[in-house]
């Protein structure tokens, strides 16, 4: 008979061997699932974990999926630890999109050919504000008014898809683009850098890297930081210590929706050099699971961002090479999510084997 | 025959032995004490008898015969009652409506109404079953729950810290009650850590210690120090009290008037009062009377103060937040230890950065070595026991993280302190410890403001004493001017007018009747 106990401390080891258990679950339950779908199991597993990392050309797309959903997680890990619920970064990314893009797309109408040193900063930070004004909107509401952070994130997400619709459709769209919804392609000198020749990845990775150092440190080094998490934690302890409540909000949603738009923007211009309604495919609530999957920890949050970015890609390739469904990705992504949470369970209670004649007894 | 007995009984925690082995003899009609300190294993005890906690091991065995409890619902039918320390009533309901919802869903509201004066009237437990709960004082609603317990005519009656909200003279008058009960041949369970309580009203005693059973004793036969001896396996230690060299004004409220936050909350009236450098004034009165409203003002974490209402040295601080008024040398220990006063998921080491900021630069970047001296230095130096600075807040017991909390305030050289509650469910030696420490800041010539609903402690270290009743505050008395019957007296609400500037308290606001409007 088995019984949950609860354990006197939480347990470190489980904190880390949770995620590691939920995804062999995972990968146990999607073998099943190849079995039912009549594909052999083995190889659709392979499509997933080995196929993507099986040529520098599939590592390197692995990269450039991870880069903006490490980003957006980081930014995510610094609300989610405030204890502030955003889970818009999906809006957020897209207003990114149009910030940074709206940049190197203004640049190729005007013809104005800048130095990269030049485009580069003016990218990045027109992305940023972006994503930040996105999320200004929800702290103000929620500062002001005191309106759910997490309604208004996610609705603010559909309002975002019809202004990047309304922008291509409109505004933006490109006169020599046979009627398609887009933009014109940016001109190449407000193109990202590369990184790799011969591949499609760009310098934003090293952002994502430097962002994730970043982040350390401000959540463990700086005292603001850890005035969040405080306030995360314990609010009556944030307001007996005097740390702002509104300003622990304000901070936190700037944080993340400025991440999150200049993922956006990395994206636009890096990799797509075009804005059309189909860049993100959901990014920002991905970036939700790599956020929690990674512990809300930059560095957890780096290998949580490689492994969703694999499963986007696996799902790519089964797509098109085993005839698997497109659905599949997030199948897959849920069930790892859910399990995540069941297998989180054990943290805090282990499980004790009672023989049957103490139960009895 | 006896009404109850539990014979080697044992319960398993995953990190305690809460009991072990433990015996226990009731007699029918004896009031019987149960004493312990915090973590004793009494609550464990109760919540067997009560059928909410199984036993691993032993018996029990009610009138003779063993019987296994499986829950509350069936201890009540075998005539168990338990009022516990935390009401459980629904404030907007009346208080018949709330003794009705407890019962048999049979009765109707009009006989149970019935019921309640019968009782109230039987055992002088003055309570008027139409009255709506939250304008009900604390003390009535303990009425509220006694009568409660009582219309289930229970055989067993268990009490669970009852005095703790209670002024000296509703604690006789509780008295006189369960006096009654016991010679109608209830018997009575009563827990509690006082001493001079238990040895007045009580006919057995059995005493706990780290969830073993140390003695059953007689303890009208029996001193404090015999008894304390049983509880803590030694004498507490005796304070150190200096005279008072009260120098120059440290702390002054004055008109300080702040209206309800809610409907349920106190509102502050005109409060004033002065507290000096190298003294100690005591603000005592019972709880629920404006003592969490007072402390949240002058702590800042309420900055809903009038200009010039609270001064420190002078200067007018009522609208600083509580960092400003740390930075000029106000610091205060809140009541509740996890939550506010700690962040129960992070270190000592992440808590000692709540309010001490020697490592953080100017630009805000955390020195983490220094934060982790700091935070052993303060472990060292008050005796705190944990699994060193990474232990998390909520890994220590209540005494240990309260030595912690006032530790790292007191390690700050105040110049002012603001105690809430300093030895609120702490055991007896760390709160010797604790109110050791707080005399000797006294003596370095801090100024400090100690709120506490136990009279014993506050006529122990305080110099003076104001008493709070429904948010307006007494003139002060020096400590050795007062007596227990004196303060008692004072904490309904009833001081001499006069003397000290307004406000003149209208005589008939009494206990009982609860406050206006502001």
């Amino acid at each position: 008979m088995l019984k949950l106990e609860p354990r006197p401390q939480p347990s470190r080891w489980m904190s880390v061997a949770s995620p590691v258990l939920a995804l062999v679950l995972t990968a146990i339950l999607a073998a099943g699932l190849f079995a039912a779908l009549g594909k052999d199991p083995v190889q659709g597993l392979s499509m997933y974990f080995v196929v993507p990392l099986s040529s520098l050309r599939q590592i390197s797309e692995v990269l450039l999926k991870a880069t903006p959903l490490i980003i957006i997680a980081l930014g995510l890990a610094v609300c989610y630890r405030s204890d502030v619920w955003n889970i818009g970064a999906e809006g957020q990314y897209l207003l990114g999109v149009l910030g940074g893009g709206g940049v190197a797309l203004w640049l190729t109408t005007q013809g104005l050919v800048l130095p990269k040193i030049v485009v580069v900063p003016l990218v990045v930070i027109g992305g940023t504000l972006g994503g930040m004004a996105w999320a200004a909107i929800v702290a103000l509401l929620r500062d002001r008014f005191n309106a759910s952070e997490i309604l208004v994130s996610l609705m603010l997400v559909y309002v975002a898809q019809q202004l990047v619709n309304y922008m291509v459709f409109g505004p933006w769209k490109d006169p020599k683009g046979f009627g398609f919804p887009q933009t014109r392609n940016f001109d190449v000198s407000t193109w990202l850098p590369n990184l790799i020749p011969g591949t499609r990845l760009h310098i934003g990775l090293l952002f994502a890297l430097a962002l994730v150092a970043l982040t350390w440190v401000f959540m463990f080094r700086i005292y603001r930081g850890y005035q969040l998490q405080v306030g995360g934690l314990a609010p009556l302890a944030a307001r007996y210590a005097g740390f702002s409540s509104s300003a622990s909000l304000w901070t936190a949603l700037m944080i993340s929706g400025g991440l999150a738009g200049l993922a956006g923007a990395l994206d636009a211009v890096g990799t797509l050099q075009q804005i059309n309604p189909h860049l993100s495919a959901g990014l920002g609530f991905t970036a939700i699971i790599v956020c929690f999957v990674g512990r809300l920890n930059p560095l957890g949050i780096v290998f949580a961002g490689l492994l969703l970015s694999m499963m986007i890609i696996g799902g790519e390739l089964g797509q098109s090479r085993l005839g698997l469904p497109n659905a599949l990705t997030g199948v897959f992504q849920g069930l790892l999510l859910v399990l995540l949470l069941a297998c989180d369970t054990l943290i805090n209670y282990r499980i004790r084997v009672r023989s049957a004649l103490a139960a009895a007894r | 025959m006896l009404r109850l007995e539990l014979v080697g009984i044992s319960k398993q925690y995953p990190a305690v032995r809460a009991n072990d082995n433990v015996d226990l003899r009731v007699e029918p009609g004896e009031i019987h004490a149960v004493l312990g300190e915090n973590g004793a294993g009494k609550s464990t005890m109760m919540k067997m008898i009560y059928g909410a906690v199984r036993p691993d091991a032993g018996e029990i065995r009610w009138n003779g015969e063993p019987v296994d409890i499986k829950s509350p619902l069936q201890a009540r039918n075998l005539g168990i009652s338990m009022v516990y320390q935390h009401f459980s009533l629904f404030d907007t309901l009346s208080a018949a409506e709330n003794v009705w919802l407890g019962l048999d869903k049979r009765l109707k509201l009009p006989e149970i109404t019935r019921r309640i004066s019968r009782v109230s009237k039987e055992y002088g437990l003055d309570v008027e079953p139409l009255r709506p709960v939250h304008s009900l004082s604390v003390g009535e609603r303990q009425r509220v729950e006694i009568v409660r317990a009582l219309l289930t005519e229970p055989k067993l009656l268990i009490l669970d810290e009852p005095t703790s909200v209670l002024t000296p003279q509703a604690v006789q008058k509780l008295f006189v009650t369960l006096r009654q009960l016991a010679a109608d041949g209830c018997s009575i369970l009563y827990i509690s850590h006082k001493l001079d309580e238990i040895r007045a009203l009580c006919h057995r005693c059995t005493v706990l210690r780290g969830g073993k059973v140390t003695g059953t004793v007689d303890p009208r036969e029996q001193d404090n120090a015999s008894l304390s001896r049983l509880m803590i396996g030694a004498e507490p230690p005796q304070l150190q009290h200096k005279p008072v060299h009260a120098g120059a004004l440290a702390f002054a409220v004055q008109g300080l008037s702040v209206p309800q936050r809610d409907q349920f909350g106190t509102a502050l009236s005109d409060i004033a009062v002065e507290v000096r450098a190298g003294e100690i004034v005591g603000v005592a009165g019972v709880s629920g009377n404006g003592q969490q409203e007072l402390m949240a003002v002058l702590s800042g974490e309420d900055l809903r103060a009038p200009a010039n209402s609270i001064r420190l040295f002078g200067k007018d601080v009522a609208r600083h937040s509580p960092r400003r008024r740390r930075k000029e040398g106000l610091h205060f220990v809140p009541e509740e230890r996890l939550g506010r006063g700690a962040v129960p998921a992070m270190s000592l080491a992440g808590n000692t950065l709540l309010t001490r900021t020697e490592g953080v630069s100017a630009a805000g970047w955390i020195d983490t070595a220094k934060v982790q001296r700091l935070a052993a230095r303060l472990i060292e130096r008050f005796n705190v026991k944990a699994g060193g600075t990474g232990a998390a807040a909520r890994s220590l017991s209540g005494g240990n993280l309260q030595k912690f909390i006032v530790g790292r305030e007191i390690d700050a050289n105040p110049k002012v302190l603001i105690v809430s509650q300093p030895t609120w469910g702490v055991d007896v030696g760390a709160a010797a410890l604790i109110r050791g420490e707080l005399l000797k800041l006294r003596d370095a010539g801090c100024a400090l403001l100690v709120v506490s609903e136990e009279l014993d402690e506050l006529f122990e270290i305080a110099d003076r004493l104001v008493v709070i009743a429904q948010g307006r505050m007494s003139p002060s008395i020096a400590t050795a001017d007062a007596s227990v019957e004196r303060i008692g007296e004072w904490m309904s609400g009833l001081w001499p007018k006069g003397g000290e500037p307004p406000p003149a308290v209208p005589a008939a606001r009494v206990a009982g009747v609860h406050h206006a409007q502001a």
